[in-house]
């Protein structure tokens, strides 16, 4: 990582407790401002977990319990007194499985709109097809704004999830493995549409799939049982792995 | 699995009997013995869902059978439409006009009550209710249903009416309120326990969007779950809403019993399975009464079809439709 790139997030000594289970240890890791950063590992590594510390989604599943801290803007969101709610607007997330709302195609992206208190429709309808467009899915859905987001294909509801993301305007993208439930083409799309999106977004991606992470991320952090075992350029991680584990995994020795 | 059925689509063409394979030893999966399993559990439990059906059928044929002959010596209309039930009078009046307004206003005005409160305390248990919370209260909440509702009648006549008449001041306690209270409480677990269900298979992914979206989760249960939960709430609603219609013991027991059409929430009224129940054991065998009162049970069948015809086309249209 060059210097003169802005750490916009970065955790310290994190580490996340499921019930008596320990999911993370001590986790310190920077994320750089209008990069992507591909967070890999093998199954059950911690790297989703991870993830979804950055955003306090792990509040949701109960029993859960963090320690350290996820300093966001100088603060740590890790706080009792930290707003989830705008939070989370401010660090989107997309889902691994695609997962629109049983509404309108309009209505998935407007949704993050509506629930932020932002009623002008005109402005509602601009930002759903800037947004659309974002995503490289207004084309294929400017006549049929209207009808069921459950009848596009799985890649196009993955870019409707990412319109709907995008929507609200975060500053930090999530995405947890976006492509891993979709087929070769709709999965090129959704990388494409990663590189186009870095320019305005910081995006943190948790993928499976090496070649995507070594295509899309500019960094890379390898996980291995719930502890990052290192981090680097994405070119560097990849030629020149420092430690062995990495090396094994990502010559496919295990994983 | 698939592997299975890959290869005995491949091996068996269409046409060519199971038998001639299963002659080699080694080939398991062609043997005759598993088809005749087969064939002697399928048709053995076909023919008990038919018992079930076809004594369905009987009943029905022998509510037909009792009830038409009504319609000999009373019009449909004045039957549906004639306001006094005085069937052992001389002559008889049988008008249920007023029985149906029983039971019409009973199940609407237990509605009111029924359906906020079990549709409220499904959300509490499917969203909100801490998992410790939510064991203690969905076994209460099942308990409920479980009552006998003679159970529930005889509370209400000794506990409820006496404690309406002294708060409102009114003649009895035994009326269209109190029955409607007593009633809300048998339909609250099947509204409350269907509710549940269907907000519980609304998938948590659809929570875990809204509120990545920066949804508070109270917007995410009204904007989001609740919506994709509808068609089974509302079918929930109606089901709840034919407990309440059909019920017998407790209108029997609290309504008041008296045959008029209720202009007041405190006004007796005398709804159509209280009226059956409490006459049909004087009622001449065969007798015009006797036959009136099976038509008032058609009357009541077909109120209950209506429900539940409601409640499957409810179903199918709030069905998720994206």
């Amino acid at each position: 990582m060059t210097n003169e790139i802005e750490t916009i997030i970065h955790t310290q000594d994190l580490s996340l407790f499921y019930g008596d289970f320990q999911a993370l240890h001590d986790i310190s890791l920077p994320f750089a401002q209008r990069q992507v950063t591909a967070l890999i590992g093998p199954s059950g590594c911690g790297k989703s977990s991870f993830l979804r510390s950055l955003n306090r989604m792990n509040d949701l599943t109960s029993g859960t319990r963090s320690e350290g801290a996820v300093i966001f803007e100088g603060t740590n969101i890790l706080e009792k007194k930290i707003d989830v709610v705008s939070l989370r607007r401010r660090i989107g997330m997309v889902f691994q499985k695609p997962n629109p709302f049983p509404k309108s195609i309009y209505d998935n992206v407007a949704y993050g709109l509506v629930v932020n208190g932002i009623k002008n429709r005109s402005i509602v309808a601009a930002r759903v097809e800037k947004s659309l467009k974002q995503a490289a899915l207004w084309e294929e859905v400017k006549d049929r704004l209207h009808k069921p987001a459950l009848g596009l294909s799985g890649g196009q509801q993955q870019r409707l999830c990412i319109a709907r993301a995008l929507a609200v305007e975060p500053e930090i993208l999530l995405m947890d493995e976006p492509a891993s439930a979709l087929d070769p083409i709709a999965t090129q799309k959704i990388e494409e549409l990663i590189l186009e999106l870095k320019e305005r977004y910081t995006i943190i991606i948790v993928t499976h799939n090496m070649q995507q992470a070594a295509r899309v991320s500019n960094t890379t952090a390898f996980f291995y049982m719930g502890r990052l075992v290192e981090v680097g350029s994405t070119n560097a991680l990849f030629t020149k792995p420092v430690k062995k584990e990495t090396e094994d995994y990502i010559t496919g020795r295990f994983g | 699995m698939t592997y299975r059925e890959h290869t005995k689509g491949e091996m068996i063409p269409e046409g060519s009997s199971r038998g001639d394979r299963g002659a080699a030893p080694t080939d398991t999966l062609t043997g005759r013995g598993t088809a005749l399993g087969e064939w002697v559990a399928e048709s053995s439990l076909l023919i008990i869902s038919l018992i079930s059906i076809v004594v369905l059928g009987l009943i029905l044929l022998f509510l037909l059978m009792e009830g038409l002959p009504t319609f000999s010596f009373v019009s449909v209309k004045a039957f549906i439409l004639g306001h006094l039930w005085y069937p052992t009078d001389e002559p008889p009046d049988f008008g249920i006009l007023a029985l149906i307004m029983g039971s019409i206003s009973v199940t609407l005005i237990s509605s009111l009550i029924a359906v906020p409160s079990g549709v409220m305390t499904a959300i509490y248990l499917s969203e909100i209710a801490p998992p410790k919370m939510a064991e203690i209260l969905k076994p209460a909440i099942e308990l409920l249903a479980s009552l006998p509702s003679v159970v529930i009648g005889f509370f209400g006549m000794v506990a409820v009416a006496p404690l309406m008449q002294r708060i409102f001041d009114i003649p009895t306690g035994l009326n269209l309120f109190t029955a409607s209270i007593m009633l809300a409480f048998m339909s609250i677990p099947t509204i409350c326990t269907i509710s549940e269900d269907a907000l519980r298979s609304v998938p948590v992914t659809y929570r875990e969007a809204s509120m990545a979206l920066g949804a508070t989760p109270f917007e995410t249960i009204s904007k989001v779950t609740v919506p994709a939960a509808l068609s089974g709430i509302t079918t929930a609603i109606i089901l709840g809403m034919s407990r309440a219609i059909g019920e017998t013991m407790v209108v029997l027991m609290v309504a008041g019993g008296a045959a008029i059409i209720p202009g007041s929430l405190f006004d007796p009224i005398r709804p159509m399975p209280a009226s059956i129940a409490s006459e049909m054991g004087e009622a001449p065998f065969r007798g015009d009464h006797y036959h009136a009162l099976f038509a008032t049970g058609i009357t009541l069948f077909l109120f209950t079809i209506l429900f539940n015809i409601l409640a499957m086309s409810a179903s199918r249209r709030f069905r998720l439709k994206g």
